[in-house]
């Protein structure tokens, strides 16, 4: 194509999406003439463009378009109508664009319609200007300056009730808005002045070499790492760090601002709310928050489709708005944000939220879940099956959406980029999109390992450390019937082979035992993989695999490595997977979490076990310390009871009931509780299995030791009191140490919805010296505080039914008597942004469920804070 | 040559695969190279011998023995690739030994006997007879269907 005209076509592009974001603006604010100067001005250069290169179709109607504005300038009033028709002439003038660009001609055909519809229009505005200009000259001033303020919202209905005496504005203009666009215009210009238009193709070259450079670059620290001497060492050092910062020049230069992305929403939701009769507010933030190119491309569709999505199905007509106690104007706010090496992007509306009803019963059509299942799922897993493929459920399929490609679609372009999309809604209050996407998808840091004798690459970003496992060492797997696992620092982690996971011959002689782990993190989830060996990282290009191989869910991509050799990039989100159908033959993702039977509660793993009985019997695994097996020759009596040596302490045996015998002979299991330095060995007959389960207690245990029965993996199953047996081993299990002496027990209000989480954390809290009073709500705690009782501190659990630990929280800090009460909260899920949300609420710290030392830490140090206080 | 028959003509490469020969049009060969340093892909097709790096592109290579369901070699003589293309992705296949560029009539090639073993029934393009032997004539598209869908993902 002529140079000349190429310019011409993405120029005239570029001003035309302005045009496009200007004129929506122009038409919410129609007194502000800085924005129409600014549309007049770029019309006008396309008018005048086109003259110039003979382009007779697009300068007459970017001369008959002008000639409508020029009435706007003039002081005519900016219809919506009219708006509309211009609109609809940039759409078309974008159409022969893209034939320009394609055929380089213009294409055949007329506007005759659009231009005498623009001239019609023309007359229209213009015609009562002069009429009424002297008829209600006097009433301007009384019409006009109130609509200056709030005149943008009702626009439309004081245009139809005036459009019949067509009162004309006197332009009357913002002066302080137009001296702030000035400054920002003159910051653009500036900046235009100092880049330069490089074609996205100069590009992708650029990056390709600096890849290859990267490449070639670790091919020769690879060679260079082999001598230990060597003069080239100095200068590569030099080239490698020059390299890097090439490279990351270049990746700068593929980065684009998210709001090039966003650009087209504003003239979107401006025709949605037309044609839907919705009035829509479309805020965004952090349109200057860079993203790669790529990584842009693939999210413009899924934003803008979930954009239409709320306007569509999200919010609710300003009638239904205002019976349901919300402002007539619907918001949807977009925001995108960094945060670590991520890039979130959320899109949020006050609409209406989801129907969960709705979705459920769909989703029992669909066969995605058991009717019966689907009783005991949560709002938040039921509200996942939008993501499920061909899951829409738009009751009325309009123009806008809801043709059945839906959120999977939106699911998918983001799985593409190794992103993650969650969804929060609240039924009346609003819906909300949080995508997570990586900063870059061409080169990250990767760990190099093998396995089977093969080298593969994980992903540095989600490997949180290593750890090596030795025979008898700190770190030692155990097993718990065929499950591996790994005590680190408390937390029971599944373990997983990748040879195993890989299909591939494990190498001989290597013992898993013996391994590598590479602790890993997907999402919440954190597990091991064993390897055989580690070696360094290295800065990978990614490429993309052969399409024959995508299929391969444990597999990202493909590199070349800097010895030459071709290695695979392991997909930690593949693994979390494959071990989610392995070890706990259901959750990981978010399909199988929503398929999983939950009574509101998160899954809890249980250690299933057996002993005294045939019916199983089940513990929290977070509460056992360690699984061993000793010899049953060392089992001593003492004092008569059973006693092992064990780490250089004697350790107790206690048994669960008097039908479990210690065994004579043999490997005797048994379950070790520990808390500081006392350990306590709980006899049992067998170790079954782990399971990962919701937790609901159904029956009341009448027996003591027992909190109550429970459906695990479908078999009633008793969950054992571990707070029983403790003082059977130590009979002063609960009164010990640094006991605070009585006169300065704290007393702790403990709030959970769950008896068993109660029933749990009581006798620890007990035995951490705590005066313990037990509330089943934050309703019943806070009757409790109305009573006039009074608490050191309150211990909350966060996700609670009717009142969560967040409203309790406030509703402590609203009174002013327990406004200085502490707050702890309790929660299974700590993320971030909850922890953020806690603090906003009041919370004095957010400890995690299942840590029992974390929870003892924070209330010494809440209690201590009181007590200097 | 004739001036009719010049359009008809095709070149093909020509290759050795478990002691039958196939001929690769030209147009689709990119070239020719020994392939070293192979990485296995765990999980991948069976058809699928591994994928290496061939001057800074990764090439994934299919062993044509197992996708004309021929038997695995036995003899231990190097193996040879043949580099094609196709939308933008590089394949090698795996063959026993290349031959020469041969120039064949398109009328001179015959359709597929009816009882070709299917396997090779299904990549075959026709065959030519030539003095003392058969040549098959690969299309690279069909030998380049491998549906992931053979194996469950």
């Amino acid at each position: 194509m002529d140079d000349l005209l190429r310019e011409f076509v993405t120029e005239t592009n570029e001003s035309l999406d302005v045009v496009d974001v200007e004129l929506v603006r122009f038409e919410q604010d129609p007194n502000n003439a800085k924005i129409l100067d600014n549309v007049f001005r770029l019309v006008h250069t396309i008018k005048g463009t086109c003259g110039f290169l003979s382009l007779p179709r697009l300068e007459a109607l970017a001369h008959a378009a002008e000639s409508l504005m020029g009435k706007f300038r003039d002081g005519a009033h900016a219809t919506s109508e009219a708006v509309t028709l211009i609109l609809a002439t940039i759409d078309r003038i974008k159409q022969i664009l893209e034939s320009l660009e394609n055929e380089q001609r213009e294409p055949d055909g007329a506007d005759d319609d659009l231009i005498a519809q623009l001239h019609r229009m023309v007359e229209k505005v213009a015609a009562p200007v002069t009429a009424s200009q002297q008829a209600v000259g006097t009433l301007a001033p009384q019409v006009l300056e109130r609509p200056l303020l709030p005149g943008e919202n009702t626009l439309d209905e004081l245009e139809r009730a005036f459009r019949d005496t067509k009162v004309d504005p006197p332009a009357k203009r913002a002066k302080p808005q137009a001296v702030a666009d000035t400054v920002k215009d003159d910051e653009q210009a500036k900046n235009g002045g100092q880049s330069i238009r490089v074609t996205v193709d100069t590009l992708e070259h650029l990056m390709t070499m600096v890849s290859e450079l990267v490449l070639t670059r670790n091919q020769l620290l690879e060679i260079v790492r082999r001598h230990e001497e060597s003069e080239f060492k100095t200068p590569l050092q030099r080239l490698s760090n020059v390299t890097a910062e090439l490279q990351e020049g270049v990746m700068k230069t593929r980065m684009q601002p998210i709001g090039n992305a966003w650009q087209k929403l504003p003239r979107i939701v401006r025709d949605l709310s037309n044609e839907l009769g919705k009035q829509i507010d479309l805020e965004m933030q952090g349109a200057e928050t860079e993203l790669d190119r790529q990584v842009l491309d693939l999210i413009k569709d899924p934003l803008t489709h979930m954009v239409r999505n709320s306007a569509d199905h999200g919010l609710e007509t300003p009638d239904e708005r205002r019976a349901a106690g919300k402002p007539p104007h619907g918001h949807i706010r977009l925001s995108a944000y960094h945060e670590g090496g991520h890039i979130n992007i959320q899109i949020a509306d006050d609409g209406r939220g989801l129907d969960t009803e709705r979705i459920k019963a769909k989703a029992v059509a669909q066969g995605l879940v058991a009717e019966a299942d689907a009783e005991k799922l949560s709002e938040a897993q039921i509200h996942k099956f939008i993501f499920s493929p061909g899951f829409s459920t738009a009751a009325k399929i309009t123009s806008v959406s809801g043709r059945g490609v839906g959120m999977d679609v939106v699911r998918n372009n983001i799985d593409q980029i190794g992103g993650t999309i969650d969804v929060k809604s609240v039924a009346g209050v609003g819906l909300s999109f949080t995508i997570k996407i990586p900063l870059t998808l061409a080169i990250v840091a990767a760990l190099i390992v093998e396995s089977g004798g093969d080298r593969f690459a994980i992903p540095q970003l989600s490997v949180v450390e290593l750890v090596r496992a030795r025979t008898g060492g700190d770190h030692r797997i155990e097993r718990i019937k065929d499950t591996p696992v790994l005590r680190l620092r408390n937390k029971l982690l599944p373990l997983t082979r990748l040879s195993q996971l890989l299909g591939i011959e494990p190498t001989k002689g290597r013992e898993l035992e013996n391994g590598f782990i590479v602790v890993t993190q997907v999402g919440s989830r954190t597990f091991g993989i064993v390897v055989d060996a580690v070696f360094h990282t290295e800065e990978i290009v990614v490429k993309p695999m052969s399409s024959k191989l995508r299929h391969i869910a444990m597999f990202s991509g493909n590199t070349i490595l800097g010895d030459g050799s071709v290695i695979m990039i392991i997909d930690p989100n593949g693994v979390a997977q494959a071990l989610g159908s392995t070890v706990t033959s259901q959750m990981a993702d978010a399909e199988a979490e929503a398929r999983h039977v939950a009574a509101n509660e998160e899954a809890t793993s249980l250690l299933v076990f057996r002993a005294g009985s045939p019916q199983p019997k089940a513990v929290p695994l977070s509460l056992v310390t360690r699984l061993e097996e000793i010899d049953a020759r060392k089992i001593e009596m003492s004092n008569g009871r059973h006693m092992v040596q064990y780490r250089g302490h004697l350790m107790p045996l206690v048994s669960m009931d008097d039908n479990v015998r210690v065994k004579g002979e043999g490997a005797q299991p048994l379950l070790v509780f520990s808390d500081g330095v006392r350990s306590m060995g709980l006899v049992v007959d067998e170790i079954v299995d782990i399971v990962e389960d919701a937790l609901d207690i159904q029956v009341a245990g009448d027996n003591s030791g027992v909190l109550g029965s429970a459906i695990v993996k479908g078999q009633a199953t008793e969950i054992i009191d571990v707070g029983h047996f403790l003082p059977l081993a130590f009979a002063d299990w609960f009164r010990r140490k640094d006991q605070p002496a009585q006169a300065a027990r704290r007393s702790v209000l403990l709030i959970d919805d769950s008896p068993f989480f109660l029933n749990m954390l009581r006798p620890v809290l007990q035995a951490a010296g705590y005066e313990v009073t037990a509330a089943g709500s934050a309703q019943e705690a806070l009757a409790m505080i109305n009573d006039g009782r009074r608490f050191d501190v309150a211990v909350t659990d966060v996700e609670m039914p009717d009142m969560d630990g967040f409203q309790f929280t406030e509703a402590v800090r609203a009174d002013p008597q327990t406004a200085d009460m502490p707050v702890i909260a309790l929660s299974s899920v700590v993320s971030v942004e909850a922890a953020e949300r806690g603090r906003r609420a009041g919370f004095y710290d957010y400890v995690a469920k299942f840590d029992r030392q974390g929870l003892i830490a924070a209330l010494k140090e809440q209690t201590e804070i009181g007590r200097a206080a | 040559m004739q001036e009719t028959s010049t359009h008809t003509v095709n070149e093909y490469v020509t290759a050795m695969i478990g002691g039958q020969l196939f001929g690769l049009p030209i147009r689709s060969v990119q070239d020719v190279f020994l392939p070293e340093r192979i990485t296995r892909v765990p999980l991948a097709q069976p058809e699928i011998a591994g994928v290496l790096n061939l001057r800074g592109r990764i090439v994934t290579l299919i062993d044509m023995r197992r996708r004309l369901g021929l038997e695995a070699r036995t003899d231990e003589g190097p193996s040879m690739a043949v580099g094609v293309e196709m939308r933008g992705e590089s394949y090698g296949l795996l063959i026993d030994s290349v031959g020469e560029v041969l120039k064949l009539d398109d009328a001179a090639r015959e359709p597929n006997p009816i009882n070709l073993d299917p396997r090779l029934a299904r990549v075959s393009a026709g065959i030519h007879r030539l003095d003392g032997q058969l040549l098959m004539v690969v299309d690279v598209e069909r030998v380049l269907d491998i549906g992931a869908t053979t194996i469950a993902a």
